[in-house]
């Protein structure tokens, strides 16, 4: 079925749009400007590490033949993609997309005050420990699949969940900013985050509606029901998010008195989170639901790190955490066998089965990503430590990271100074021919 | 001479100015300023965090005028940037001892 395949093409590079530039421009726009780079080269950082992680052994782990207690696959089975052919191989690079976001996901909880080493050195265990096994769990026929009857159409429980619980742990193993609490913290770049999320919709379908390749709605399905499950995805990708930037825009109207562009963008990105777990189950009226339910909860949500004294930075946990239990849950509840993926859910007679499946998985996920997320943070924090001095933090993880400032708006004046930057130049370029030999 | 200073509401710069130039001021210096009165600025909320911001952006406006002219322009720029609301702005007015246009070398009255 070509069509098939020359929509996975498109899926899958819509997929690696969202973490490069969607999220690194959604999360870079809400951290301080002073931190707006380190921000996104944790997003384009993760996309190297996790990519070449993914070929090597996330695909074997994931999905390869030889499955280990139901918790994983023999990484070395298809170790380096060998024996790996024919389409497998746009498979290989849309569930590349996936690992890759997952891990940048994160890095939202601990902005604006981890070393870059500690980062790089974070990506290949948590997606080792957690994301891949996670994923044969759900989806390569590992023990939820098994086990639960569990619905996740495009990643509720292996992505979201499991970003969202390993930023809150993280945060919490790392500790609090400089300053949080005390300091106003706000957001040096709105345009930014709002265009991120915006992007973040785009490459969306190509998240949801490539799912297809998950759901074994694809290669193997005839027109018409490949043209269903896509439409349906499609929509109610679409609507859930229309739903959940309204009711986070309620919300903070009536909470805060006023409707918020960063309420906007974030109200997208819960809605589509809660729908990503169920834009296959439900239908039309139950993606509204979703959204909606999505919308408003992570609104209340993002508000509890206050009172918990918890600096997950960008509110990882509030977002993708609580989007993606809502997303998850909410499937027992409104699954229905009319749409293309679903099954019929409590309020469609269903009864309590579906429920329990849905709470089982989204429960196992929470502690797998827990624990080894718990395992590999505390690891580095007693190794090679995760913080840049406090120092570095508070003059800029830009400068101390990265040897460099985002914005140059100098006048010609103090940093600005053109005959600074060309001194500095000259001083750092070695000596190409004095002292060479002959 | 007189220096008249008047912070005003950025939206109410340009009546000031025109009521300056029909009354026959010359010109004026004007800039873009924070600061805060009574009312301690206003409140931005992201993601339910609020924050206070305490500087609310003026414009601040310096004319040097003749004694005489002084409770005048101060009439003047008063009525033309009230709105009645919180905020408004203040105006004052502080001696000047001398004048010097740089172009020409004039002095005092000759330099306004």
């Amino acid at each position: 079925m070509d069509g098939y395949y020359a929509w996975m093409i498109v899926a899958t590079a819509l997929v690696l749009m969202m973490t490069t530039p969607a999220l690194a421009l959604f999360y870079g726009g809400m951290s301080r400007s002073k931190s707006v780079l380190n921000m996104m080269m944790m997003s384009y950082v993760a996309l190297g590490v996790v990519g070449i992680v993914y070929v090597l052994w996330g695909w074997s782990m994931s999905f390869g033949p030889s499955d280990v207690g139901g918790v994983f696959a023999n990484p070395f089975s298809l170790f380096g993609l060998e024996g790996v052919a024919g389409g497998s191989y746009i498979a290989v690079c849309f569930q590349m997309t996936f690992a890759v976001i997952t891990a940048a996901l994160i890095s939202g909880a601990i902005a604006d005050r981890v070393k870059l080493s500690a980062w790089v050195v974070f990506l290949p265990l948590w997606v080792t420990l957690s994301y891949f096994p996670l994923g044969h769990m759900v989806w390569g026929g590992g023990f939820i699949s098994q086990h639960l009857g569990a619905q996740d159409y495009a990643g509720g429980t292996v992505v979201h969940i499991n970003a969202g619980v390993a930023g809150g742990v993280l945060a919490l193993i790392i500790g609090k900013r400089v300053g949080f609490g005390k300091e106003p913290m706000k957001p040096h770049n709105l345009t930014l985050t709002m265009v991120g999320a915006g992007l973040l919709w785009f490459g969306w379908y190509g998240f949801n509606v490539g799912s297809i390749v998950l759901a074994g709605g694809g290669e193997k399905a005839d027109t018409r029901q490949f043209m269903t499950e896509t439409g349906v995805t499609f929509l109610n990708t679409t609507i859930a998010t229309c739903a959940a930037m309204l009711a986070w825009l309620a919300v903070e109207r009536v909470l805060h008195g006023k409707a918020t562009s960063l309420g906007a963008a974030s109200g997208i990105v819960a809605g589509l989170v809660a729908i990503t777990p169920s834009c296959g189950a439900v239908d039309t009226l139950g993606a509204i639901v979703i959204g909606a339910v999505a919308g408003a909860l992570c609104a209340w949500a993002v508000g509890l790190k206050y009172k918990m004294g918890l600096d997950d930075s960008l509110d990882v946990v509030g977002v993708h955490l609580v989007g993606g239990i809502v997303g998850t849950v909410l499937i027992g509840f409104l699954s229905t066998s009319s749409a293309p993926g679903g099954i019929d859910g409590l309020f469609y007679g269903g009864g309590l089965g579906p429920l329990g499946d849905q709470v089982g998985a989204a429960g196992i996920a929470i502690a797998w990503s827990a624990v080894c997320t718990t395992v590999i943070g505390l690891a580095i924090r007693h190794t090679i430590g995760w913080r840049v001095s406090d120092e570095a933090e508070v003059e800029g993880i830009d400068s101390d990271q990265h040897g460099e400032a985002a914005y140059d708006l100098g006048t010609g004046l103090g940093r600005g100074l053109p005959s600074s930057g060309v001194l500095a130049a000259t001083q750092g370029r070695a000596p190409v021919t004095e002292g060479a030999p002959a | 001479m007189k220096l008249v200073t008047a912070v005003i509401k950025p939206h109410k710069w340009e009546d000031v100015r025109e009521a300056l130039e029909t009354f026959g001021v010359n010109g004026m210096t004007v800039s873009e300023v924070s600061g805060y009165g009574r009312q301690k600025g206003h409140t931005e909320v992201y993601r339910g965090a609020e924050y206070d911001i305490a500087l609310v952006p003026k414009i601040r406006i310096e004319v040097v005028v003749d004694d005489a002219d002084a409770d005048d322009v101060v009439g003047i720029v008063v009525k033309a940037a009230q709105t009645g609301r919180i905020g408004d702005g203040k105006v004052w007015v502080s001696p000047v001892d001398t004048v010097v246009r740089v172009r020409t070398g004039e002095v005092d009255g000759a330099a306004l």
